[in-house]
């Protein structure tokens, strides 16, 4: 887990413990109210990846609104794991809801987002070509900034790492960026044509991290799990009785065409250690008491803190509604 | 002000403080704390200098210690000159 490593021991989640029955049948009642009364929405649709938060997501809005009338929509590109259409093809199953498969990478294609980003990419490494992969990944930040490095693999399976410009870098987000922009873009045709709202899906940790892209999976009409920690989010896919797959599924960004988790690209900690860390700081709760319960060091707890705060810093223009003059 | 200082004065100014002014910023102020920079400014901090000053910078010496305040920066560009010239 980058400059953490290694943590002294499991982080202990209890103080993130909620009755699960109790939230679901809340987030139920607030979501149908939500919905069709003040949206004025008469169903929910949403982007399915196989993951744990859209299938939570997906079956809050199932407990709010009804099967019949929550749509999941499958958006695979060229770069996903196959795993993610299987599985969220699962989740729809195992809740009785619709789903509509929108491929979107010849949208993708058209729009230059591949070849824009193998552009940008090949400023840091030339020979980089169409049948390559690659992934960002956040350095140790051993030394005090973790910055990102590109990572490539040739096609005979050679994989390096690579410092890039800031220009290169933005180039490759931005360029990734597409993906979501797309996705959204279709939810919202369907939403519009069914007279339904858009769920958004995600957590706490990335909500107040910053984790999603701006108009694009940080854009929808309710986000029903934005307040609850990640470790909440698995705990209501075990009330749920989801399938067990998602359950045990790590969580991906599943964005580049290297496999690539979370807390390579983003979090500095897996996301057990980031929920008590988090909750820590927001209840106030010392430094010595987050390391016993996070399984950390009062130095690496601070570690963790501070990136939290850097972060918050760094994407607080992410949840700026547009300045009106 | 060396030249160095000055250089770097104008870059903080025009891409950190977006044409504010940092001839009032300290010399040993964290430009991380200060809220100036962050992951991605330290890419382009490095970028500029290894491209201003003509210096090849390696991972190991991007850290808070070459590059986090107006003071450590000029002492890092300065040695990296030195022991070019040596």
């Amino acid at each position: 887990m980058n400059a953490l490593a290694p943590a002294a021991r499991s982080p202990d989640l209890s103080l993130l413990a909620l009755d699960e029955a109790a939230e679901i049948a809340r987030l139920a009642a607030t979501i149908r109210t939500g919905v069709t009364q003040t949206l004025k929405r008469r169903g929910a649709v949403l982007g399915l990846s196989g993951g744990i938060d859209s299938t939570v997501t997906a079956a809050l809005c199932v407990a709010a609104l009804g099967a019949n009338r929550v749509v999941g929509v499958l958006m695979p590109e060229c770069d996903s794991d196959p795993d993610s259409l299987r599985l969220g093809r699962a989740a729809a199953e195992a809740l009785g809801i619709e789903t509509v498969l929108e491929d979107i990478g010849p949208a993708l294609d058209a729009a230059g987002c591949y070849q824009r980003r193998d552009a940008f990419i090949r400023a840091t490494v030339p020979d980089y070509g169409p049948d390559w992969k690659c992934k960002i990944v956040l350095g140790d930040g051993a030394g005090g900034f973790a910055i990102s490095y590109l990572v490539v693999e040739s096609p005979t399976g050679e994989r390096s790492q690579h410092r890039m410009s800031a220009d290169a870098y933005r180039g490759i987000i931005a360029a990734a960026n597409m993906k979501q922009r797309t996705r959204k873009q279709l939810e919202y045709f369907h939403a519009d044509r069914l007279g339904y709202a858009v769920a958004g899906t995600p957590n706490r940790l990335e909500y107040d991290q910053g984790f999603f892209v701006k108009n694009g999976d940080g854009a929808a009409d309710f986000k029903p799990i934005a307040h609850l920690y990640k470790t909440q989010v698995y705990a209501l896919a075990q009330h749920f009785d989801l399938p067990a797959e998602i359950r045990s599924r790590p969580p991906t960004t599943d964005t580049w065409s290297l496999p690539q988790s979370q807390e390579e690209f983003y979090f500095s900690a897996p996301y057990q250690v980031m929920d008590v860390c988090l909750f820590a700081l927001e209840n106030g709760l010392t430094a010595a008491i987050a390391a016993e319960r996070a399984g950390l060091t009062e130095e690496q707890v601070e570690t963790v803190w501070r990136d939290i705060a850097a972060k918050r810093k760094a994407t607080r223009y992410l949840h700026e509604a547009p300045l009106l003059f | 002000m060396s030249a160095v200082e000055s250089d770097l004065r104008a870059f903080i100014a025009e891409n950190f403080m977006y044409g504010g002014d940092a001839a009032a910023l300290p010399t040993d102020r964290s430009l991380i704390d200060e809220g100036l920079i962050d992951s991605t400014g330290v890419l382009e901090l490095v970028s500029f200098l290894e491209e201003k000053f003509g210096l090849v910078i390696g991972d190991e010496e991007i850290v808070p210690a070459n590059l986090d305040s107006i003071a450590a920066i000029v002492a890092f560009v300065d040695g990296k000159h030195a022991r070019v010239a040596a």
